[in-house]
């Protein structure tokens, strides 16, 4: 259902940009997405971390919204779910420092160090990286959503 | 190197407040950007410089998207002779000031004080992070950034309950009246 209407809309050649850029997007939004996971995800390793890999991955769904149109942005992450991302986000991160008060004080580095320069050590902080990344992402992205839409639909409804 | 970034930073800036084209004003700001995450890569934060670029490029998507479709050309210039007087003198004094000032400075970045020489002796073994920008920001200053983490969540709270269009009161008379906003 979802994906048929998603299909229709992107074939439609009144809505976004032209075919060219269509297909560059296409390709590239997957590349972006990816890099973007990456900064969060070895952020304890190399530089980066949440906050730079969050912004890449509101630069790739704003590449989409710009490319295609604002309704199959609404179709694939409305900003209602952005919202509840943000929320989900926040949330983890809060929960992590609670759970560290229970071994010592509030964000307490509790699970084992590991071995260093490997992905999987340094405790939580990758968990909060990862937090924070999709916080900042689904944040930017709501803004950029709510700042081109929120005025239009109210015009559109009236019409 | 680095003052030749800073000049660019300064006639971008200059131009960015002297162009009359709204447009253009706004991709100055942007080369302005660019300028200095450049010059953050030189003083040797590259994690610093990578926000710079990715909040810069998504700040000029959304001013290039509002200044496509508002008025383009700016407002009509007014010289105010006393005020700009007044502030050259003061800005000279500034500058004076900080000659005299700065000039007994150390160098740039020496000594170490102590917290920062213990973050780089220990940080890799009190958190097992190899990034130690990482190991501060989350494990030694958790709570700061706990701290960003809710302002960034109240202002997004603050944008949207300023852009709703759901359960939003449409305004009357008696509501232009009590604020006394004219229409």
């Amino acid at each position: 259902m979802k994906k048929e209407k998603i299909k229709e809309l992107i074939e439609d050649p009144n809505l976004g940009m032209t075919l060219i850029v269509k297909t560059v997007a296409r390709i590239t939004i997957a590349l972006i997405l990816l890099y973007g996971f990456y900064i969060i995800i070895y952020g304890h390793l190399t530089p980066g971390g949440g906050f730079a890999g969050g912004v890449i991955l509101a630069i790739a769904y704003t590449l989409m919204m710009l490319a295609f149109s604002r309704r199959i942005a609404l179709v694939k992450l409305s900003d209602f779910w952005a919202s509840i991302w943000d929320n989900i986000g926040m949330l983890a991160f809060i929960v992590i420092g609670f759970v560290g008060l229970g071994f010592g004080y509030f964000l307490f580095n509790f699970l084992s160090k590991g071995k260093p320069f490997s992905l999987i050590s340094a405790g939580i902080i990758p968990l909060l990286n990862l937090s924070i990344g999709i916080k900042i992402g689904a944040a930017l992205y709501a803004i950029f959503i709510g700042l081109s839409i929120y005025g239009r639909l109210v015009l559109e409804e009236e019409e | 190197m680095l003052e030749i970034i800073l000049i660019f930073i300064i006639v971008g800036t200059v131009i960015a407040i002297e162009t009359r084209n709204m447009l253009s004003s706004v991709i100055a700001v942007g080369a302005v950007g660019f300028g200095v995450s450049l010059m953050f890569l030189f003083l040797q934060a590259p994690d610093i410089a990578i926000t710079q670029v990715i909040v810069e490029i998504l700040s000029l998507i959304i001013l290039i998207r509002t200044t496509t479709y508002a008025d383009n050309e700016a407002i009509e210039k007014r010289l105010d002779t006393f005020a700009n007087m007044t502030g050259l003198i003061f800005l000279g004094l500034f500058l004076a000031f900080c000659y005299w000032a700065f000039s007994d400075l150390t160098s740039f970045g020496q000594p170490l004080m102590n917290v920062s020489q213990y973050y780089l002796s220990a940080g890799l073994t009190d958190t097992g992070a190899a990034n130690i920008v990482a190991a501060v920001i989350l494990d030694y200053r958790a709570y700061d950034t706990l701290g960003e983490a809710i302002v960034i969540f109240t202002s997004i709270l603050g944008a949207f309950v300023l852009l709703r269009t759901k359960g939003k009161k449409k305004t009357e008379e008696k509501d232009i009246e009590k604020v006394g906003i004219p229409e």
